[in-house]
Order: C-alpha cells, then structure tokens, then sequence
C-alpha cells in the first residue's frame, strides 16, 4: 500500500481527517477528487496552512497537513510550535523530502534540523520510518494518537519485512555484540548493506531501526550501548539535536557511558546533487558505513543506489 | 531617463542562446525548465539592458544588484552568466555534479549570483536591506528582486512591499515573472492574485504591467525608472511558462523535467521552430 492509498482509506473512513497541502501535491495528487472539500490547498503558504489547520483542529478535525520538510519545520516553526505545540491539537505533519531526499535541491530545502526543532516541542511527537512499508505500518497509529505529530515521509523500498509497529518503540533487526547501528530513515537501506558487509568481515553485528525519534525507546538504546563494543549512530541530520544527542542524552540520564561513533552531519550542509552522488560524496553509502567502522576497506561491492522519483 | 534604443535582434539571439543551455541542463536529472524558460528574456533584458553589472565589477559597491527569489528559474540566469562571460560554458555540464555548484537553486560559489535563494519570499526582504543602504549612502545604484507569481502567495513578499512604501525606496524595483503558474497548476484556479496591478498599487508601488517577451517593452518600461519619486518600482512582466518550446507552453504537468537525451536534441529543434517533440518522458516530477 502506499501513503497516497493508506491517506485515503483513513480520511474516506473518519470524518474528521481534513487533508491539507502548501502546495505539494506530490504525495497527494489523487485525494482532491476522492475528498472533495476535506481537501484543502492553501498554496504556498506554510505558515497559513498551519494556523488554519490548528483551526480546523480546534473544531474537532485532525489536520494531516503537508508540505516540503524545511519548510513546513522552519519557514512554519512558530505556528507549529504556538498553533499545535501549546494548546497539544493534532496536527499530522507530513513532511516531503527530509533529509537527504532533497537530493540536487541546496541547502534552502535540505531539512537536516527538522528532527532536533520537532522534538523540542512540548507535546510534539516524532518519527521516521524506514522505507514505505514501515512508513504505512506506523502512520495509523500515530495519526489515531491525540498529539501532534511530525513524520519524515519515506516512500522508499527496500526489500525488508518490517514488524509490527509499537507506539515509541524501536524495530531490533538484530542484536550484535561488536557494532550495534542505530539509525532512522532512508539510511536503513543503507544500514542494511553496512551490516551485511561487517558481518562478512566476521563481527557480531545489530541494527536497530528506531521508527520513533519521540517518545523514544530509551531501553533499546540502553541495551544496544550496554551490549555492544560500539554504538553507531547514523542518520541524515545535523550532529546536533538529532539521534547522537537523544543518545547522549539518554546515557546521562540514566548515568552510564558508551563508546559511541556518530556518522551525521557536522556543522556542514550536504552537497547537492541527486542521491546515489550525495551518499557517495558524503561518506554514507553502506560500503563507506562498513568501513569507516571497520578502519579499513574491504574488497565488498556497493549495491546500486535508486534515483528517487517524486512522481506519480 | 532618456535612453538610446537598443538593439533587440541581439538580446534576442542572446535568449535563444540561453534557452538552449536550459534545454540543455533538463536531462540527467534534469531541472525546472519551464520557469526558467519564462524567466529567460527578463533576465537576459536586465543583464544586456538595463543594470551595470558585469564580470568586472562584482566587487564594486556601486554597481546593481539583481536578487533571483523565485530561485528554481537559475538554469537561465546560469544561461545568461554563460553568453555574458561571467561563467565558463563549459561548466553548465556540471550541472548536478559534486565537482561543482551548479545545482536547482542559486547559491554564491557563482560568482554574480547574490544570494542564495530557493525558499520562496526570503530575498524580496534581503533585496529591501540592499536598496536601505544605497538610500543611507546616497548611491545611485538599482536594485532588482525577480519573483514568482506563485511565490507571491508567501506573505513575506507583501511585507516587504508594506516597508519598502514606508521607507520610499524608489530605487528597488520587484519583478514578476507572471507565468501564470505554479508548481502543480495554473495560479488562477488555486490562490487568485488578480488584479494584481490594482493589489500593488494599493499598497503604494508604482506599477507598470508588460509583455515579458518583448524586449521593446522591457526597455520602454525600465527606461521609466524611476516610475515615480519616492515610490517603490513593480514590474508584472505578463509571461508563458515553457516560452519557446510549443510541446511545454502553459502545461500545468511540465514543471520540473528530466528529460532523455532524445528529446533534448528534439527539443533543441523545436526551439528553432523545425517541428514538435513528442514528449515520453515520466510528467509531474516533484522536486
């Protein structure tokens, strides 16, 4: 199923789904004739379509509101914060090209704090599916929780049978006692080939999807930095406020340490270009994960990497 | 202010120029052609016509500036730096690759380019704080911001307007690329912005509306400037998207293309008016 078929399901079946677009229809170009007025293009203008999806919360409606990711986090923080965040209303955010998948787009579009401003909001809840399988397993649940939400929108594929989703619980792919990787996201794709890689060069690999950012599962953290040599966190974001910091910060607040490898974003924007070329130029395609892990290169061969395309 | 006429036959020979380098840059990956094509003979207008801005003055203070807001228009202003010298031909092949910086939106690793843009209604506002210090100087120099008509949707445009009528700033000049369309549909049939003329007006510009197309009427109406003392200066430049390739003209699904290389040959025939490409390209790509 994909998010498009789940979004319309959901909203044909309760009344109270309005969906809502800044004018990215990429994810939604067949609901507007399938909802008639609960569809709702406000144009391009974030800022508005948040205020008027708070609105429309107010009066019972549960908004699930789209837009491009650095966008709707940043051009619209305040509303979401102000309009969602203090009076809780739920407000579905669903945020178009997160992360790396601005690919050739620059800096102006690369959502890469998205995770880091979404979880300091009071109320607000946060997650990132792996690939689109886990992205339609997750999203009913969070769209039926009384919070608002943000989700980084992953219509990727990977070939991976994900489980049941649990509300603010991690997916364990497996545990391993050298490396566990913790990661969110598109990157799982990759993380999946990083795991094949370390294991063929004889580690005790885990890999742990973490599907929600927050509420956080701070026991798999626990276990992953407790059980393994390394901990490694990977995700396209900025070092700071994302996943490195949730596990620095559940480490303290439980008083332990961990050997900890973050590979993210530091103090730097991603160089555009279209995907498979920003992961290689970035250092995060699964071969470049395994070995920057390992400290050597290994004779493995990188699986081809899909161009997204954004259409229908 | 009185000007000499200029020779349109060579702006025109220019733009075909330049909307061959776009068509150019719209395969492997490809990129927002029909903006860029829109935009294409505004901004070879105001670089060849109207603004001291050349490859040997970037470093002046006194010389103009030109803010591109709408942004994702860049491969015509990347077209245009090209046929003027600011930028080596031969690197508009890099057009995505991590060799350079040549990707769909502006950023300063060009020289010539501003202010890197993208995110819609940022650089009216910037282009605001330039045209205040001029004023604060005494300098005489211009200052142009191209818009979407579609990014006109974003409020911070309208602000901008609001100070710059406080402020008097008759020497900042708000271009509209009105191509009548935006990202997934023609803008009348989402977020109406007519009368447009009327709305700016309203909020005290000096407005003038033209073909922008026609390189007569680009220069009759920049050679008014200043349109009126004290206020601020709005061009609505009347424009098709896809302007020069019949196969794309006003086509609410040919927003960003990435195009094969078959069609970029026929497409580049087509500009010359040989015949019309048959498009098998995916539509409605989403960047």
């Amino acid at each position: 199923m994909s998010y498009e078929e789940l979004l319309t399901q959901v909203a044909l079946s309760n009344e109270r789904y309005i969906v809502m677009t800044a004018e990215n229809r990429a994810l939604v170009r067949n609901i507007p004739s399938k909802l008639g007025n609960r569809f709702i293009d406000t144009g391009i203008t974030e800022q508005t379509m948040i205020g008027a999806a708070a609105g429309l919360a107010l009066r019972g409606r549960i908004p699930v509101v789209h837009a491009l990711a650095s966008f709707l986090t940043m051009r619209a923080f305040e509303f979401v914060r102000t309009d969602a965040g203090i009076p809780n209303l739920p407000l579905k955010l669903s945020s178009f090209i997160p992360g790396f998948l601005s690919d050739g787009n620059g800096p102006t579009h690369q959502a890469v704090e998205d995770m880091s401003l979404m979880r300091g909001i009071p109320n607000m809840t946060v997650f990132a599916p792996a690939d689109e399988q886990d992205l339609v397993t997750m999203l009913p649940q969070i769209w039926a929780y009384p919070n608002p939400s943000y989700v980084r929108i992953n219509t990727r594929k990977t070939e991976y049978q994900h489980s049941h989703f649990e509300f603010g619980k991690a997916e364990v792919i497996s545990k391993g006692e050298d490396v566990t990787i913790l990661t969110y996201g598109l990157l799982f794709e990759q993380a999946l080939i990083a795991v094949d890689i370390l294991k063929n060069e004889g580690l005790s690999v885990g890999l742990i999807n973490m599907r929600s950012l927050k509420p956080v599962d701070e026991q798999a953290i626990l276990q992953a930095t407790q059980g393994s040599n390394l901990t490694v966190t990977l995700e396209d974001h900025f070092l700071t406020g994302g996943l490195y910091s949730i596990v620095a910060e559940v480490l303290l607040k439980n008083g332990v340490t961990a050997k900890v490898l973050p590979f993210a974003l530091n103090e730097k924007w991603f160089k555009p270009a279209l995907l498979p070329n920003v992961l290689e130029h970035e250092g995060f395609t699964g071969k470049q994960i395994a070995e920057k892990i390992l400290g050597y290169t290994t004779k493995s061969v990188q699986p081809e990497i899909s161009i997204p395309q954004f259409s229908e | 202010m009185q000007r000499v006429a200029i020779p349109t036959n060579h702006l025109e020979t220019t733009a075909l120029k330049v909307r061959e380098h776009i068509i150019k840059m719209s395969t492997d990956g490809g990129c927002f052609v029909g903006a860029s094509l829109s935009a294409a003979d505004l901004i070879v207008y105001l670089y060849s016509g109207f603004l001291n801005i050349n490859k040997d003055n970037l470093d002046d203070p006194g010389r103009d500036y030109l803010f591109l807001s709408k942004g994702h228009d860049v491969p015509a202003l990347y077209g245009t730096f090209a046929e003027l010298g600011l930028l080596e031909k031969d690197r508009l092949k890099n057009h995505l690759s991590t060799s350079d910086h040549i990707y769909w939106h502006p950023n300063t690793h060009i020289p010539g380019i501003e202010f890197h843009s993208g995110s819609l209604g940022h650089l009216p506002s910037v282009a605001l704080g330039v045209a205040m210090d001029i004023k604060i100087k005494g300098g005489t120099n211009k200052v142009v911001c191209i818009m979407g008509d579609g990014e006109l949707n974003e409020g911070t445009c309208w602000e901008a307007v609001l100070v710059a009528n406080a402020y008097k700033l008759d020497n900042l000049i708000f271009v509209i690329d009105r191509n009548h369309f935006q990202a997934n549909m023609a803008t009348e049939d989402l977020i109406p912005l007519e009368p447009l003329h009327d709305k700016f007006s309203a909020f005290g510009a000096a407005v003038k509306r033209i073909d922008g197309h026609s390189f007569a009427a680009l220069h009759e109406a920049f050679s008014a400037y200043p349109f009126q003392s004290g206020k601020l200066n709005v061009v609505i430049a009347d424009t098709v998207r896809g302007k020069g390739l019949p196969s794309i003209e006003r086509r609410a699904d040919r927003w960003f293309c990435n195009f094969n290389a078959a069609e970029v040959e026929d497409l580049l025939k087509e500009l010359h008016g040989e015949h019309l490409t048959q498009l098998t390209s995916e539509t409605l790509v989403v960047r």
